[in-house]
C-alpha cells in the first residue's frame, strides 16, 4: 500500500485536494501557499516541529479558521466558503488536540449527540432515542472500549478514555474523512498501544489526516507523510523517503 | 446496559417534585394565606416565570441575559395595552378632548389611536402578540448576537444595556406608552372586573395554571436532545459545532422560549397587579430576576420557582420592617450564593436532604445524587453538585 499511493497522482479523483492554501494573521503567513492531495482510503500523517501550521491546516479543512487564499475541495464541494457544520455534514469529522467531549453528559448522551440524526432544532426537540440508536451508540462503545461505561458521566473517565470517546463521537457520524490532531498525546504505554489498534481498525473505508509527534506511531500507521516547517511543505512521501531527507534532518536535529 | 430507555419526558421524581410543588400552591397556600397574601404570591409567581426562562437559557445554555425584565415587560405591556383599550371606551373617556383613547394619549395632544395599539383591541390578537411580541424580539437581538459569536460577558453586556434603552423609550414615548407612570387605571378583561377579591383569586389560580404548563414546557424541552445539546454547548461548544449542529439556531432558540415564558409571567403580573409600568422592565429588577434563579438553583427547574418565592417573600418582609436594608441583603444573598452554593437552594437539597429521603422514594433520588459507579479519583464536591441537580 506504501509505495502505490505516492506515485500517479494525475487523473484521480481526490478525497481532500488542498492547493495554494494561505492564511496570514496579522501579516505572519501560518499556512504559506499549501498544496497537498489525500486520496480515498489513505492515511496521511502530517509531522513537523511546533508552530509550524499542522494543527493550523486542520483549522482550515475543518472551518475554523478562514483561509486568506487558497482553495480546498473535498469530494468536488469547495470548503472555504462552507460554515463548520455545514463542512461536518458534508462528512469531515474532526478531532481536537485536547479531548473535547461534553463533561457533564454520560458517555451515551455523548456518543448520541455526534449521532448524525435531529441536528436542526425542530429534530433536537423530537429526536426520539430509538433502537437503531440505542443500537449503533452501543456498537462504537464496544470499538472505543468503553462499553462498560455508558452511563458514566464522562468528567469521570481517565485521559486515555476521554481521547478514546471523542474518536468514538466521531466514528458515529462515520465521516468519509476523519481528522485526528495528537491522538495519543498524553497516554500511557499500554493506552497508546490501544489506540494504535483502535486506529487501526477505524481507518478502514475513510480517508484519514493525523497529526503526531511520536515516530513509533507515525511509523505504524502511516501510508505517506507531510512534512510542514513554516507553513510550507518541506517534505512528502513514505516514511523512509522523508526520514532519508536531508532537509528534514536539519529541521529536526539542526537546530 | 445503560438507563436509556425513558419513554415518557418526566422521571418519577421530577413528577413527585411538580405535584409537591402544585400541592403546595393549589392547596396549601391558598388554605392558610389571606388574600392579601395571597395576592402577594401571585405577583410573586410571575417572576418564577422569568426564573423558569433563565433556567433554561442561564442554567442549561450558560448564556446569561441580564435583560429579562424587557420580555416581562413586553408581555406586560402587551396585556395592559388591550385592557387600557378596553377601559378607555368612549362614554367611559367623554370628557377627554378625543374620547375613547387611553387618558394619557389624551393628555399628551395624540388625537387618534396610534397604528401600533389597533391589534390591541383585539383579546385574541393581545394573547398571541404576549407570546410572540418577545419572541421576535428576542430572535432579532439573539440572531445578530449569536449568528456573530457574541456570548458570555459581551452578551449580558449588551442584554442589560437594552433593558436600560427599553425603560428610556419608554419613559420618553409617554403619549405611546403612558411614560414612567406606566400604564394604570386597567379595570375588566372582557367585561370582567378584574379588581375585586374573588377576581384576583382567580387569576391567581390561573396563573398556577399556567406556570405548571410552562414547567413542563421546560421539562420537555430539558429532558429532548435539544437539552442535552445546550448542556453540551455549554460546555464545549466548538465541539458541538464540528458534530454538525449549527450552534447558533439553539442558542436564539432557547433565548426566545425563555423571553416567551417571561412574557406570559408578565402578563399574568398586569392582570393580578392591575397596571404595568417601567419600573419591572429595566436594569434593576432584571438583576433581580437573575437573582432569583441563582438563590433557587439556576440548574434546577423547581429550585427556580422557590427561589423566587423565597427572595420575594424575604424581600416582602424586610421591606416591611427595615426598608433601607433590603438591597443590601439582597446584595449580601447573592454573594452567599455564588461563594458558598452556587447551586441555590437545589443544591443545597440535593446534596443534604434528597439523600435521607431517598429510600422513601424507591430510592431515585439517593442513586442520583450519590457518585458514579466508580469515580477513578476522588470528584471535587461541587462536582456531584450540577449532576444531582439536573
Amino acid at each position: 500500500m506504501n509505495s502505490a499511493v505516492i506515485a500517479d497522482t494525475m487523473n484521480k479523483d481526490f478525497v481532500l485536494a488542498v492547493e495554494g492554501l494561505t492564511v496570514s494573521f496579522d501579516g505572519f503567513k501560518a499556512v504559506n501557499d499549501l498544496s497537498f492531495y489525500v486520496d480515498e482510503n489513505e492515511i496521511r500523517v502530517i509531522i513537523g516541529p511546533n508552530g509550524a501550521g499542522k494543527t493550523t491546516v486542520l483549522d482550515l479543512i475543518c472551518g475554523r479558521t478562514k483561509a486568506t487564499t487558497g482553495s480546498i475541495r473535498f469530494k468536488d464541494r469547495e470548503l472555504t466558503k462552507m460554515k463548520e457544520h455545514e463542512i461536518v455534514r458534508a462528512g469531515v469529522g474532526r478531532k481536537f488536540q485536547n479531548p473535547s467531549i461534553y463533561e457533564d453528559l454520560t458517555v451515551f448522551e455523548n456518543l448520541e449527540i455526534s449521532y448524525p440524526k435531529g441536528r436542526s432544532v425542530p429534530g433536537a426537540l423530537t429526536f426520539r432515542r430509538d433502537r437503531a440508536v440505542k443500537e449503533r451508540v452501543q456498537e462504537i462503545a464496544e470499538t472505543i472500549f468503553l462499553a462498560d461505561q455508558l452511563d458514566q458521566r464522562a468528567e469521570y473517565l481517565s485521559h486515555g478514555q476521554k481521547q478514546w470517546l471523542e474518536i468514538g463521537m466521531l466514528l458515529i457520524q462515520d465521516p468519509e474523512l476523519l481528522m485526528l490532531d495528537e491522538p495519543v498525546a498524553g497516554m500511557s504505554v499500554s493506552e497508546r498501544k490501544k489506540t494504535a489498534e483502535l486506529l487501526n481498525t477505524i481507518i478502514k473505508n475513510r480517508s484519514v489526516i493525523v497529526i503526531e509527534h511520536d515516530m513509533k506511531f507515525v511509523e505504524d500507521i502511516a501510508h505517506k507523510v507531510t512534512v510542514l516547517h513554516q507553513g510550507k511543505i518541506l517534505s512528502e512521501g513514505s516514511m523512509a523517503k522523508v526520514q532519508a531527507d536531508p532537509k528534514v534532518v536539519e529541521v529536526y536535529l539542526g537546530h | 446496559m445503560f438507563k436509556s430507555d425513558r419513554t415518557f419526558f418526566l422521571r418519577p421524581q421530577d413528577m413527585i417534585g411538580i405535584a409537591v410543588l402544585a400541592f403546595l400552591l393549589i392547596v396549601i397556600l391558598p388554605l392558610t394565606l389571606d388574600n392579601f397574601r395571597l395576592q402577594f404570591v401571585g405577583k410573586y409567581l410571575t417572576y418564577a416565570f422569568v426564573a423558569l426562562g433563565l433556567v433554561l437559557c442561564w442554567g442549561y445554555a450558560g448564556i446569561l441575559s441580564l435583560g429579562q425584565g424587557v420580555f416581562f415587560g413586553l408581555g406586560g405591556y402587551c396585556m395592559a395595552m388591550f385592557l387600557k383599550l378596553e377601559s378607555s371606551s368612549v362614554e367611559a373617556t367623554k370628557i377627554q378632548t378625543t374620547p375613547g383613547i387611553p387618558d394619557f394619549m389624551d393628555w399628551n395632544q395624540i388625537t387618534e389611536l396610534p397604528y401600533m395599539w389597533q391589534p390591541f383591541n383585539s383579546l385574541t390578537l393581545t394573547l398571541i402578540a404576549v407570546i410572540l411580541v418577545p419572541a421576535l424580539f428576542a430572535f432579532i437581538v439573539g440572531f445578530a448576537m449569536f449568528k456573530r459569536r457574541v456570548g458570555g460577558v459581551y452578551f449580558a453586556i449588551i442584554t442589560q444595556a437594552l433593558a436600560a434603552i427599553m425603560t428610556i423609550l419608554i419613559i420618553g414615548q409617554q403619549g405611546y406608552t403612558g411614560g414612567i407612570n406606566g400604564i394604570t387605571d386597567l379595570r375588566t378583561l372582557n367585561g370582567w372586573d378584574i379588581r375585586t377579591d374573588s377576581a384576583k383569586t382567580i387569576l391567581y389560580f390561573v396563573c398556577v395554571a399556567l406556570l405548571i404548563a410552562c414547567i413542563l414546557i421546560a421539562y420537555f424541552v430539558k429532558s429532548s436532545k435539544l437539552g442535552r445539546i445546550l448542556v453540551a454547548m455549554r460546555d464545549k461548544e466548538d465541539r458541538v459545532r464540528f458534530s454538525g449542529y449549527d450552534v447558533a439556531n439553539f442558542k436564539v432558540f432557547v433565548f426566545c422560549l425563555a423571553a416567551s415564558l417571561s412574557a406570559i409571567g408578565g402578563a399574568m403580573f398586569t392582570l393580578q397587579v392591575g397596571f404595568m409600568s417601567p419600573s419591572f422592565v429595566g436594569i434593576v429588577p432584571s438583576i433581580e430576576m437573575v437573582i432569583y434563579a441563582a438563590v433557587g438553583g439556576r440548574l434546577s427547574i423547581l429550585g427556580a420557582i422557590y427561589g423566587t418565592l423565597l427572595v420575594n417573600w424575604a424581600k416582602t418582609s424586610f421591606s416591611e420592617s427595615f426598608p433601607e436594608l433590603w438591597l443590601f441583603g439582597l446584595g449580601g444573598l447573592f454573594i452567599a450564593v455564588v461563594l458558598i452554593f452556587p447551586n441555590g437552594i437545589a443544591g443545597l437539597w440535593q446534596t443534604y436532604i434528597a439523600p435521607r429521603l431517598g429510600p422513601l422514594f424507591g430510592g431515585t433520588a439517593a442513586r442520583r445524587a450519590s457518585p458514579p459507579a466508580t469515580p477513578p479519583a476522588s470528584p471535587p464536591p461541587s462536582a456531584a453538585a450540577p449532576a444531582a441537580a439536573e
